[in-house]
């Protein structure tokens, strides 16, 4: 594992970003936390994903986001959006099925999309994500540009024939520099309630991508400064030459898979707990108190991300359904009236 | 003896039927072992009859339904959990190009006996990905059967015929009525393929659906009692390959009328077929045009008042039939 530059805190510039960071990270946390009380109030339907302890990657990673890049996800994909620009009540209107959600109210927690900022949707189909992104960023050099694209993949995703056809594609389109793609696999070890060593025989999921010649590195996701540093080394990287790279980030979602998941058979709390203790805002806040950052400074940010997300509760909440006209709308490209509510036989 | 039971416990009461009978039947699928089964149909079967009989595998459906045909021709009897049926897209080269056709192009040197079960359709916000019904599509392909229990009764003996048949069995369950109860015939239930149920006799106009649907015309069937004094003949029709064209037409030989509920879109659906077979077989019987009901022309939206105006309801179904009856609709 790269053991990430730890120098960004020593210098005041350093420890500021690190700040700014960390205000992201526990808006991110406060976010997921009241979208599982939205949940159990049966406020927000449908499935329910949520980030938690798994913040660090997309926060580090993101930082080197620059305007024109393209950023793809699975259905865990809350703070992606967030973290790209979209705001708490956009996002928290859209968990609410409301009009004024990141996509209208028509994709729930699984599909946001954000394409002002970046984000080229999160999707709910295990794996099926993937060629997309490897298109994006043959796109991205086919039109001349120096963009690139972040393509975020869970550990459960690299055993379908998706994952394994989309990197084949990056590596051989790489050869000629025609891909500039940064996968970042998020390895919080279960697909669900199944481990990885239950999953595949070859646990080594950068090897997965070094077979179909792609690079590959493994980084520790429970550590922001060693997320910023491979992200800024290797966006950079990628960006220059058009050749994809993977980075494995080792990280564990210290909550259910999913909000309706009560029982986690498949792990023992002894192992959440041990991961708990590595909680990637927890070792943040020990750093910067150690570089000097006052205890009660991070205690305010925390109050003001909660107060943040409060406000987000209470817009979504308030805010209007979509009409129902927009049931037919976005189906096709300039065609919403060819579909009408008319032709179903009394749907309106 | 019949006793109450839920639609989930009379569904695994099946397939713990069919291996207990059988040991070549075996229980493959994602997170249906050591987490227990995401709808908990298969709970408690990895301690009963472990890792070998009852498989986890990775998220991975084309690969290990693929695995599931090629045991299945040589021997076994696999029972294939999807999920749910949405994820059954990434199975379906091996259904469609394998499971269906190998029989045939084999000249009939093999056979699949294997059943592809899991939760069919929407109606939680799921949103576009995960709110499918795929009879059409599956019941497309010869080759294939295609199956659709709405009842506790019906979900356990159609699971015990889909088990000893020898074809490619798509089994489609009710997955919103995992929890709702009825009663199941003890033992040996086995339900035959391909004869549909009369779920409620009536004279004036036939509702046919199946899987979920069928609950909402047996409601909507209620109220035109009650608001128009019509009385509504209901079908069940259970398979949709091998599909009940005689119960059908028989009926509409005794009402005049037919209305084809589904949740799946209407462009070539089910509900489509219906109609062409009433009017094929008896179109002197007709004294209205056959209505059809479907979800809306959309993928499936997550917002919940825009879902359920996607989908079929009672009210649809009963101005549906009032359409046909040239009563006015309410
Ligand atoms: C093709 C497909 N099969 C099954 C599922 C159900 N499912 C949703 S999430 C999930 C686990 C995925 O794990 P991983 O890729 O590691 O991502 P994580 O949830 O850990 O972020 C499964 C099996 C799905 N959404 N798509």
């Amino acid at each position: 594992m790269s053991e990430g530059k730890k120098g960004a805190v020593a210098t005041k510039e350093g420890s500021e970003r690190l700040v700014e960071l960390y205000r992201k990270m526990v808006l991110v946390r406060a976010f997921e936390d009241a979208c599982g009380r939205g949940f159990r109030q049966g406020k927000i339907g449908g499935y329910l994903h949520v980030y938690t302890g798994q913040e660090a990657v997309a926060t580090g990673l993101l930082d080197a986001y620059r305007e024109g890049d393209r950023v793809i996800t699975a259905y865990r994909d809350h703070a992606h959006a967030l973290l790209l620009g979209a705001t708490a009540d956009e996002v928290m209107a859209e968990l609410y099925g409301k009009g004024s959600g990141l996509v209208k109210g028509k994709g729930g927690s699984m599909h946001l999309f954000d394409v002002d900022n970046g984000l080229y949707g999160g999707y709910g189909i295990v794996a099926g994500h993937i060629p997309l992104g490897v298109g994006f960023a043959y796109a991205q050099r086919y039109t001349g540009t120096d963009h690139i694209t972040q393509l975020y993949l869970g550990d459960g995703s690299v055993n379908n024939g998706a994952f394994h056809e989309a990197a084949n594609l990056a590596g051989l389109w790489g050869k000629d520099g025609m891909c500039p793609c940064l996968f970042v696999l998020e390895n919080n070890q279960y697909g669900m309630g199944t481990s990885v060593g239950r999953s595949t025989a070859q646990e080594d999921l950068a090897e997965k991508f070094r077979a179909h010649g792609v690079e590959a590195e493994k980084v520790d996701g429970m550590d922001l400064e060693a997320m910023l540093e491979a992200g800024e080394r290797l966006t950079a990287q990628v960006r220059e030459t058009g050749v994809p790279y993977a980075i494995e980030a080792m990280t564990y979602r210290t909550v259910p898979h999913g909000a309706a998941d009560f029982f986690e058979k498949y792990r023992t709390k002894e192992e959440v707990e041990k991961w708990r203790e590595r909680d990637p805002i927890g070792l943040l806040e020990k750093r910067l108190v150690e570089s000097g950052v006052e205890e009660g400074k991070l205690d305010e940010y925390k109050d003001e991300a909660k107060e943040e997300v409060q406000a987000a509760v209470k817009f979504a909440d308030e805010a209007e359904e979509p009409d129902i006209s927009e049931l037919y709308t976005d189906v096709y490209v300039g065609e919403d009236e060819y579909l009408g509510s008319d032709n179903n036989g009394g749907n309106e | 003896m019949a006793e109450t039971k839920t639609y989930r416990e009379a569904l695994r009461e099946g397939m713990v039927f069919g291996m207990e009978d059988d040991e070549n039947v075996v229980l493959m699928g994602e997170d249906i072992g050591v987490y227990g089964g995401t709808h908990l149909i298969t709970d408690g079967l990895y301690d009963q009859y472990g890792p070998k009989r009852v498989m986890d595998t990775p998220i991975a459906e084309g690969g290990f339904v693929g695995a599931a045909i090629g045991m299945a021709m040589t021997g076994m009897r696999p029972i294939v959990e999807m999920m749910t049926w949405n994820f059954s897209f990434l199975a379906s080269d091996q259904i469609i190009q394998n499971a269906a056709k190998v029989r045939y192009f084999s000249g009939g040197q093999v056979k699949v006996p294997l059943v592809i079960r899991g939760p069919n359709g929407g109606g939680v916000q799921l949103s576009a990905q995960h709110t499918h019904s795929l009879e059409n599509l599956y019941g497309h392909f010869p080759g294939l059967k295609v199956v659709s229990p709405v009842t506790p009764n019906d979900v356990k003996g159609m699971m015990i015929t889909a088990i000893r048949d020898d074809n490619p069995v798509i089994f489609l369950e009710a997955g919103a009525l995992y929890g709702t109860k009825g009663e199941v015939g003890e033992g040996d239930n086995a339900v035959e393929f391909g004869k549909a149920r009369i779920a409620r006799e009536g004279s004036d106009v036939t509702l046919i659906a199946y899987g979920r649907q069928v609950n909402l015309c047996l409601r909507a069937a209620e109220t035109l009692e009650e608001e128009d004094g019509v009385s509504a003949e209901v079908i069940d029709l259970r398979s949709i390959r091998p599909f009940d064209e005689q119960t059908i037409i028989q009926s509409v030989e005794k009402t005049h009328r037919a209305v084809a509920v589904q949740e799946q879109w209407k462009w070539f659906g089910v509900a489509s077929e219906v109609a062409a077979i009433i009017q094929e077989h008896a179109f002197d019987s007709l004294d209205a045009p056959v209505m059809r009901v479907s979800g809306a022309e959309v993928p499936a939206p997550y917002a919940r008042n825009l879902e359920l105006a996607a989908f079929p309801s009672e009210k649809m179904v009963a101005n549906a039939a009032r359409k046909s009856l040239y009563i006015e609709e309410k």
